[in-house]
This record gives C-alpha cells, sequence and structure tokens, in this order.
C-alpha cells in the first residue's frame, strides 16, 4: 500500500472509532451518572464487555462486583498510571488530554463498590504532568463536594520501579513500603490498600467506564469482537514511518492489518505487548489476532524491519527484566539473570545451541513458578523470539 | 467456637480439613510433606522460595502452598511432572549462585539448602554461576558474620528481626539481581541497631549467617603451659548439648557436660548457675531496697544482654530501671580473676576465662569496655594485669562447644556423669532455671519471699509465671506487700512491656526480660533447629532439673554464703557494687553514622 492510502485508512478508521480522545463536556455527565443506581451502573459495564486494559483483561463487571459484594468499612479505588511497560506511552496522553473522563470512571467504579476515596498512582517520570492534573483533580472534587458525594480523589507520585506497576506491588508502594508483589489471594478486591477492598484499573480502562456509562454500552460493544469487546489506544513505535504513536483502535484486528496501516511493508516481527508481550513472526501475521482471543496487548505495538537483530531485541528485554524484577523470588532473579547469561553463552559459543532448549524450559517454569506477572510474562519474549528467531540467537 | 470443616482432595484421596489452614498444612496433616525452604511458621510468608509449589485443579499457574489457604473442593495435586520439575529448577537456579563449598561451611551437614538438594535428588548444577556484584562479608558484629554470597535471599532473618524482635535492624535492599539483606545505612551489623541475639542465625537455611567463632584462642589457651584455664558453662547449656549428639531434645545432661568440659582439658570446669544465684542474692536485694526507699520501679533484670542493648538503643530514658547487676557471666569472670584467684594463690595475669552460653550476644557483653572490674580490683591494689585483660576472655556457644567436643575425639553419648569443681560448682534449683523465660523470676521471688518473711514460699513452684505466653503477669503476697510482676521474652514482647514503662503507666514491681524466645534456651547459639517445640522441651528440661535438686533457693546455696563471708560481706555491699554491679549508657540509633 502506498502511503497515501495508508493515511486515507488510519483517517476512516479514526472516524468509526474515536471515543477517547472525543471532545465532550462532563459536566452534564456526572448529573446522569449520580442518578444512576450503583446495579444500573454495573450492568451497564457488564453489558458493554468492558475488560481491563492494563494487560491481563480482567473482566471489569467482575472486578467492581467482588469489591462491592467484599465487606468492609472502608474501600478503594486506584487509578493505575505507572505506565511502566516499555513502548507504552497512551496513559500519559490520555491524562494530558482527557483527564476528565478519568476522573469520573474513577467515581463510577466508586459507587459501584462504595468507595470514598480514589488514588492516581502516577509514575515518577510524570512528575510534570502533576501542575495540571492537581488542578483537575482539585477542581474534580470541588465539584463533587458541591454535589454532596462523599468522594475525593489524592494523586501519589510512583516509585519508579517497572514492577510497581503490578497492583499489589502498587498498593504495597501506596502504603509506603518496599514495592514488591505481595502473596494472591487474597486479592486487592477483598483485601488491598490497608487490607481493604481495592480495586486497581488501568488509566484507560477508567475512560472507557465513563463512556459507557455517560453514552451507554452500546456505542463501545457495536466494536471489536465477542471476546474482545470495544477499542483500544495503541502504542505503536519501532520501524513505522508515521510518526505519531498513538491511535485508538478496533480491537480484533489481525497482525496483517495492523502492519498495513502502520508500515510500509517491510516487517519482520511485531513485538506485541511490550516486553511482556509476544512477539509475533512475519509468517503468524494473517492469522494471528489482537486481542484476549490472540495476542493481548496492553497498548504496545512494536514494529521490526528486516534489519533488526533478533538478538539485540530480545537481549535488551532480558535485560530489562533482569534490572527490574524486584528480587523477591527465585525463579525471576535468578531465571532472568540465567536468560539473559544463557543467550550470551549461546551467542558466544560458550554453550552449544541446544541449550537454548534448556532455557526455553526454565522459561517454562518461569512462567509457572514465579510469584508474579513480571516473571511469568519474562519468558513471553523469550520462548517467542527463540522459537521463531532461533538462528538469530545463534549467529 | 468449633472450626468449620472443609472438604478437599489431596492427589485424588478426599479429606476433611479445618478452614484457615494452607495448603502445606493439610498436606502435612495427610500425611504428605511438602518440601519448603523460605516459609517460616507464624514469622515469615514472603513466599520467596518458589519450592513448595504445588497444582491446584484449574490454576493457570503453580501455586506456593505455604501462603496458599485452602478452600471448599480444592483439588491439590504435589507430586507431578510439573512440580518435580519447577522445584528442581529453582533449587538447580539458587545452587547457580551458591558457592557450594560445603566442607568449608558453618552449616555443612545442618544446612536446609543442602539436606533439600539431596531430599529432592537434585544433581546436576548446570546453570553457570552469575553474580554481577559482590558483596563483601560482613564480620563488623563480634557475634555474627553474613555472608552474602551465600544468601538465598529467602527473608526469614529480615522476618524474626522484625516480626519477633522488632528490632528492625536489617532488610531487603535493591532490586533484581542486586537484591541483598542490608543494614539501613549498609555499614556492617555493627553499626546497626542489631543487638546481638542470633535469633536471625536460628532460622537461616544455609551458612549465610554465622556465629563468630571463638574455639581457636581457646584451644590455644588450653594448650599453653602454665595457663590456668576455667569455663563456666551457662544454665542452659545442659538441657540443649545432647541434641548436638542425637539425644532427643529436652534430656538434661548437667554431669556429662562437666565430664566432657573436664575431659577436654580445661584446668575447672565452673557451673555459672553458681553466679545466677549470687545475682539473685543482689538483685532480690536490690529489689527489696528500692521498694523500701522508693527507688525508681519497676526494676527490670538485666541478665540478658542483648536485652541490654535494645534498651540502651531503644529506650535509654529508663535505663535507671534496669538492675544494675552484671549478668551471672560477667560476675563470674570477675569473681574468677579476683577472687578465686587470691583464695588459690593463681597469678590472675595466668587465669583465662572461657564462657559457654547459649547466647551470641554474650560475645558481645564480654566486649563491652566496662567488663573489666578485675584489672580495676588489681589496680587498687597496686598491680597492673596486661593490658586488655577482659574478665571473661573467649565465649564459645553451645554449638562451638559441641564441635570442640567432637573434635576431642570424646564419645559424648558414653560419657558418666561428674560434678563441677568448687568453689563456683554448687549451684540451687533457682540457679537452674535462669534458662528459661520466668525463671529470674521465680528465683528472685523465691529468695525476696524469704528475705521479708523469714520463712520460704509454701509452693516453690510459682507456675503462674511459666509457660511461652509472650507476656505473663502474677501477684506474690509478702507481708502485706502486694508484689507486681511480670515476665516478657522475645523483644518484640519486650518493647510492649517498655512502652507501658515509658507511659508511666506499668503496674508491676519487677520485670523479668529475656532477649530470646523461651527464654535462654532458645539463644542464638543454640543447636539448630530451634523450633517452639523445641524450646519447649527444652524447658521442660530446665523445671525437672530445678525439682531433682536438693537446694532450690539462692540464699541457701553454701558457696555463696561462703563467698559473702570470704569476700563480698554483704549483699549491695561497696565490695559487691565494684565487682558486680555496673552501668548502662545510652546508644544512638545508628551507632556507626
Ligand atoms: C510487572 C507488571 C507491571 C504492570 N504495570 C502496569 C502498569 O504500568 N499499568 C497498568 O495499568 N497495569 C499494570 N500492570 C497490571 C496491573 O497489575 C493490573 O492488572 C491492572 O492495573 C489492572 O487494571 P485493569 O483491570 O484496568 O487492566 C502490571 C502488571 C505487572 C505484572
Ligand atoms: S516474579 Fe519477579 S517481580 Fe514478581 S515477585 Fe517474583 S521476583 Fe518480584
Ligand atoms: S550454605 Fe549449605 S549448601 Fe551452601 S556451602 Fe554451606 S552447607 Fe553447603
Ligand atoms: S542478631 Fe538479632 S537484632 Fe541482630 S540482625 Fe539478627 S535478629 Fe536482628
Ligand atoms: S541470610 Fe539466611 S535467613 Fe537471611 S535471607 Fe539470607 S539465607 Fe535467608
Ligand atoms: S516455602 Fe513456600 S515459597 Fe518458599
Amino acid at each position: 500500500m502506498d502511503s497515501s492510502t495508508r493515511e486515507r485508512r488510519i483517517a476512516e478508521h479514526k472516524k468509526r472509532v474515536n471515543l477517547i480522545f472525543k471532545k465532550c463536556v462532563w459536566d452534564d455527565f456526572l448529573d446522569r451518572a449520580l442518578e444512576m443506581s450503583p446495579e444500573d451502573m454495573l450492568e451497564k459495564v457488564k453489558e458493554s464487555g468492558l475488560r481491563g486494559r492494563g494487560g491481563a483483561g480482567f473482566p471489569t463487571w467482575l472486578k467492581w462486583k467482588f469489591a462491592r459484594e467484599a465487606e468492609a468499612d472502608e474501600k478503594y479505588v486506584i487509578c493505575n498510571a505507572d505506565e511502566g511497560e516499555p513502548g507504552t506511552f497512551k496513559d500519559r496522553a490520555i491524562l494530558q488530554e482527557q483527564a476528565g473522563k478519568v476522573l469520573p470512571g474513577m467515581l463510577v467504579c466508586a459507587k459501584v463498590i462504595g468507595a470514598e476515596k480514589g488514588f492516581i498512582y502516577l509514575r515518577g517520570e510524570y512528575a510534570y504532568l502533576l501542575p495540571a492534573l492537581s488542578q483537575e483533580v482539585e477542581n474534580f472534587n470541588e465539584k463533587i463536594r458541591e454535589k454532596g458525594e462523599r468522594f475525593s480523589i489524592e494523586i501519589k507520585l510512583g516509585s519508579g520501579a517497572y514492577v510497581c506497576g503490578e497492583e499489589t506491588a502498587l498498593i504495597e508502594s501506596l502504603e509506603g513500603n518496599r514495592g514488591e508483589p505481595r502473596n494472591k489471594p487474597p486479592f486487592p478486591v477483598s483485601e488491598g490498600y490497608l487490607g481493604k477492598p481495592t480495586v486497581v484499573h488501568n488509566v484507560e480502562t477508567l475512560v472507557y467506564a465513563s463512556i459507557i456509562i455517560s453514552e451507554g454500552p452500546e456505542c463501545f460493544k457495536s466494536l471489536g469482537t465477542s471476546d474482545s469487546a470495544g477499542a483500544k489506544v495503541f502504542c505503536i513505535s519501532g520501524d513505522t514511518d508515521l510518526d505519531e504513536g498513538i491511535y485508538e483502535l478496533e480491537m480484533g484486528m489481525t497482525i496483517k492489518e495492523f502492519v498495513e496501516l502502520f508500515s510500509d511493508g517491510d516487517i519482520k516481527a511485531v513485538q506485541v505487548g511490550g516486553a511482556s508481550g509476544h512477539c509475533v513472526p512475519r509468517k503468524k501475521f494473517a492469522d494471528t489476532i489482537i486481542g484476549f482471543e490472540g495476542v493481548p496487548t496492553g497498548g504496545s505495538m512494536v514494529l521490526f524491519n528486516s534489519s533488526r537483530s533478533m538478538y539485540n531485541v530480545l537481549h535488551n528485554y532480558l535485560e530489562f527484566f533482569e534490572e527490574e524484577s524486584c528480587g523477591q523470588c527465585t525463579p525471576c532473579r535468578i531465571g532472568c539473570q540465567q536468560l539473559l547469561k544463557g543467550i550470551e553463552a549461546v551467542k558466544s559459543g560458550e554453550k552449544p545451541s541446544e541449550y537454548l532448549d534448556d532455557l526455553v524450559k526454565l522459561a517454562g517454569m518461569m512462567k509457572i513458578s514465579a510469584k508474579c506477572g513480571l516473571g511469568q510474562s519474562a519468558a513471553n519474549p523469550f520462548i517467542s523470539i527463540v522459537e521463531h528467531f532461533r538462528e538469530e540467537i545463534m549467529y | 467456637m468449633t472450626q468449620k470443616q472443609l472438604r478437599i482432595k489431596i492427589n485424588g484421596d478426599t479429606y476433611l480439613m479445618y478452614e484457615g489452614q494452607s495448603v502445606l498444612e493439610a498436606c502435612r496433616s495427610a500425611g504428605i510433606n511438602i518440601p519448603n525452604l523460605c516459609y517460616l511458621e507464624g514469622v515469615s510468608r514472603r513466599a520467596s522460595c518458589g519450592i513448595c509449589v504445588v497444582e491446584i485443579e484449574g490454576a493457570r499457574t503453580l501455586v506456593r502452598s505455604c501462603v496458599t489457604p485452602i478452600r471448599e473442593g480444592i483439588e491439590i495435586f504435589t507430586n507431578t511432572g510439573r512440580v518435580r520439575k519447577a522445584r528442581h529448577t529453582n533449587i538447580k537456579l539458587l545452587l547457580a549462585n551458591h558457592p557450594r563449598n560445603c566442607l568449608e561451611c558453618d552449616k555443612n551437614r545442618q544446612c536446609e539448602l543442602q539436606k533439600l538438594s539431596d531430599d529432592l535428588d537434585v544433581r546436576d548444577t548446570s546453570y553457570p554461576k552469575i553474580r554481577k556484584k559482590h558483596y563483601d562479608i560482613d564480620a563488623s558484629s563480634p557475634s555474627l558474620t553474613r555472608d552474602h554470597e551465600k544468601c538465598i535471599l529467602c527473608a526469614r532473618c529480615v522476618e524474626v528481626c522484625s516480626q519477633v524482635q522488632s528490632v528492625d535492624a536489617i532488610e531487603i535492599a535493591e532490586r533484581g539481581m542486586e537484591a541483598h539483606v542490608s543494614t539501613f545505612f549498609n555499614k556492617g551489623l555493627d553499626a546497626s541497631e542489631c543487638v546481638n541475639c542470633g535469633q536471625c542465625l536460628l532460622v537461616c537455611p544455609t551458612g549465610a549467617l554465622m556465629a563468630k567463632h571463638e574455639t581457636g584462642s581457646v584451644w590455644k589457651a588450653i594448650d599453653e603451659p602454665g595457663r590456668h584455664v576455667v569455663v563456666q558453662a551457662a544454665p542452659a547449656i545442659r538441657a540443649a548439648i545432647g541434641e548436638e549428639f542425637g539425644f532427643e531434645a529436652g534430656m538434661p545432661l548437667t554431669g556429662t557436660l562437666a565430664a566432657a568440659l573436664r575431659k577436654m582439658g580445661f584446668d575447672r570446669v565452673f557451673d555459672t548457675q553458681f553466679t545466677a544465684d549470687l545475682t539473685i542474692i543482689e538483685e532480690g536485694n536490690e529489689l527489696i531496697s528500692r521498694i523500701k526507699n522508693k527507688g525508681v520501679l519497676p526494676l527490670i533484670t538485666s541478665c540478658s544482654p542483648g536485652w541490654i542493648r535494645f534498651a540502651e538503643t531503644f529506650f535509654p530514658k529508663l535505663l535507671p530501671n534496669l538492675s544494675t547487676c552484671k549478668s551471672p557471666q560477667q560476675m563470674f569472670g570477675t569473681l574468677a580473676k579476683t577472687y578465686y584467684a587470691e583464695k588459690m594463690n593463681i597469678d590472675p595475669s595466668k587465669i583465662t576465662v572461657v564462657s559457654v552460653m547459649p547466647c551470641t550476644a554474650k560475645k558481645f557483653e564480654a566486649r563491652r569496655p566496662e567488663m573489666n572490674s578485675a584489672a580495676e580490683y588489681w589496680r587498687n591494689k597496686g598491680r597492673r594485669l596486661p593490658g586488655g585483660t577482659r574478665d571473661v576472655d573467649s565465649v564459645i556457644t553451645t554449638r562451638e562447644l559441641a564441635d570442640m567436643i567432637r573434635e576431642s575425639g570424646i564419645d559424648f553419648a558414653r560419657l558418666t556423669g561428674e560434678k563441677f569443681d568448687e568453689p563456683f560448682g554448687i549451684s540451687t534449683g533457682a540457679g537452674t532455671i535462669f534458662g528459661a523465660t520466668g525463671g529470674v523470676m521465680e528465683a528472685a521471688l523465691r529468695t525476696a519471699y524469704a528475705e521479708l518473711t523469714g520463712k520460704s514460699l509454701k509452693d516453690l513452684n510459682l507456675k503462674a509465671v511459666r509457660g511461652m505466653g509472650g507476656v505473663r503477669e502474677a501477684s506474690v503476697d509478702i507481708n502485706g506487700l502486694t508484689l507486681k510482676v511480670a515476665v516478657a521474652h522475645g523483644l518484640k514482647n519486650a518493647r510492649e512491656v517498655m512502652e507501658q514503662v515509658s507511659k508511666g503507666k506499668s503496674p508491676y514491681h519487677f520485670i523479668e526480660i529475656m532477649t530470646c524466645p523461651g527464654g535462654c534456651i532458645g539463644g542464638g547459639g543454640q543447636p539448630v533447629p530451634a523450633t517452639t517445640d523445641v524450646r519447649e522441651k527444652r524447658i521442660k528440661a530446665v523445671y525437672s532439673e530445678d525439682e531433682s535438686m536438693p537446694l532450690r533457693e539462692s540464699h541457701k546455696n553454701p558457696a555463696v554464703i561462703a563467698l559473702y563471708d570470704e569476700f563480698l560481706k554483704e549483699p549491695l555491699s561497696g565490695v559487691s557494687h565494684s565487682m558486680l554491679h555496673t552501668e548502662y549508657s545510652r546508644r544512638d540509633l545508628y551507632p556507626g553514622i
């Protein structure tokens, strides 16, 4: 496809899918939301098919239901704006441009579960967003107070570790402790912040929740597939010739469709979902769906053209994990080191190429015995890149 | 309230188990042992090692059985291929970065990592060694050494220091491959709040934490011609030493211990229980005097050096509450180089005092600068002892003693019991129970009662102060005075009691505090494992020993009476003060900074 056709197609797509970044007025939305019963709100979110946009894709309504049913004197809503996944930069844009939609999403969730306090856990590197965001939060709190609601939001600055985006580590960090993932169960919906039921959501999930409540579930549900309803914000980087990196796209496209839109065609692999995601090779582009039924993504899509060394790509990811592992558990702390050291050893000839098979087994073990999502998903890029680009790792 | 029962399945068989049990506990009740490495019952739930994993029907990943509660209908599989492989992999990962020099290691044959890799039949350690950052061995503390290379980051030590001792001297610092156990300013243990208790060392599954060894200097003294080496053995040793030689926990072996010490070559074999009796006389009189003269109350015991350091660090304002009595170990050291030297006509500079203690903090105590009263005594008499003379020269732990006994080729189990030597070999049951939490209190009450009423307690067994409750209290009526007392063991419990004293709300006259859970029998120098069950058995041994003694009240100890006659004159006399009492000073929270 030539670039003008591609630009036209993207523009068409944008016209059809435009929920997050559409300008709108939020005052009357608040009134509408406050009239609605929590049961109605929960029902609407359930109907929409919304699943978490932070990566794992847990059905949003179910989280709310669990937290709603948990008995406690206090409950909390947390907006996860830690955005630490390499290649992800959409939450920043959303907070910058559409904070007005994030905050009502927190209110809606709070109303459903019965919380009176919300936190935005903002990535340390995004401190520069603070002045504007604080102003927005202050206005919002004021407005809510005027309407006689007991809910307020507070912003907390993160401590700069990737693992603090994991919801239980985030909660530990909020409580002033070292940001280490907790044992699960108990899950945050029953024992979260200060041991109270807590719902943690990605920024984007909260915006869609707002939209679903304000405009009805249909606008969301009509997009996407049955497993992956709605749209999602993607962050496109790597070998793309388009400079704008953030697009709201319908869920359920194939990688082939995606690559055709965003590149000139010379793409040998796409890393879907950032460092913790899967690497999809060209031969699988056509039959791989971007979504929960295929390869899920928190937003990051990195394109690699034929000049890229997949060894270097994997090496970078493994260095990232080795450094960002909280160091708590054996499989992740030492496993990540061994994977990194292992590919170096194979590359240098210190270890035979069959050693890669041992390492794939090790990665498989990390996937099922690491304590949190970090160590479990460090195996994803490893297994997929070694499977599809074995020669590049060896020579 | 009856506990709810849950129907669960383990490896296909159905069981009824109690709600609240973990998968690990439930499996254990069903007779299936799940290997585990980082879990520490009641203390640590960090679930870091990943060894205890099992499969749960329907779960995507394996599950850590130590921290996962059972639920109705749960189906557990403990022995699948995936489970075995995961355990193997995790052990192999731990071993990859591990020095594996078991032969040179203090934990050899008692190491949980070593045992586990054998139990799980891990024979190959194919992953290469990777250590990006090297951390030097921390040998700054007089009590213990930390070798980061052997640390598997189970965090048991961190949890014990925090949950049991409330000292929080150590934490896990940094992330990923650089994670390591560190003090707050990473300056070494001696420059931290550490109180030298060694509870961390007792729970360390590997050789990463080791007691400082002093066996070399002890052998050297024994071997030196003309040196008169005396040894004292603390009350708690006899209740635990047998565990090192295959005896069941809870077997008191007093006579065997004395025989072994004599065979090792010590010139005189003495009993710290003698100075324990002496401590009771001094401390009992201190209590009576403080009550009569409206002195600072509550009076708090001072024989546990970890507790002293804790008080100096965290409760400096309350130092006047501490008894000024030295610990039995230090009273012994002083007397050995003064009274004993004179009595036996031995040159004090030729005497070496060795202590066998259940405690790593005793090593620290012996090095406290003020613990050299003997030198002071002789200086006043116009004699200078060689520079650096200490009242106590070397302190070895129960474990070190066992090493030395083995090295001597002594068949401990076959020894016939012998007696301790005079004059410091005679003791009472009151001295014996010093080894258990509540023992000092009970011993003091026996004597205080007799001092004030002129007759012995009707029942010498003061059951109210015994047991394993964290804080126990009792009151005793003595001639119209209701004496209120409390006992705490483990520094977290001590902190609770001290906070009450701080607020001026303490109702007690007298408080006993022991640094270690269970008292000295659970000290950081004792054999491992030192589980609660083992500690309870040792306590039982202590009380049965007490009951079997002909004398059970300190003031009836004839050797103590003779000591007062010949040397000290009377309790709290001038000589007593300069020989047997001491003082304390505030410590900065971060002494090295
Ligand atoms: C290592 C790690 C890092 C994570 N980082 C983030 C993050 O930066 N932002 C985020 O929303 N979710 C992150 N998550 C996912 C969260 O744990 C959690 O699932 C998510 O915030 C839930 O929100 P959702 O229901 O809206 O998806 C991370 C998970 C892991 C394991
Ligand atoms: S998997 Fe990694 S990040 Fe997660 S708890 Fe274990 S060491 Fe920490
Ligand atoms: S810690 Fe254990 S495994 Fe390691 S060297 Fe010592 S005895 Fe061997
Ligand atoms: S010796 Fe005691 S105080 Fe010191 S680190 Fe160990 S547990 Fe903590
Ligand atoms: S020093 Fe011992 S107890 Fe502490 S974390 Fe290391 S291995 Fe565990
Ligand atoms: S014993 Fe359960 S994770 Fe270590």
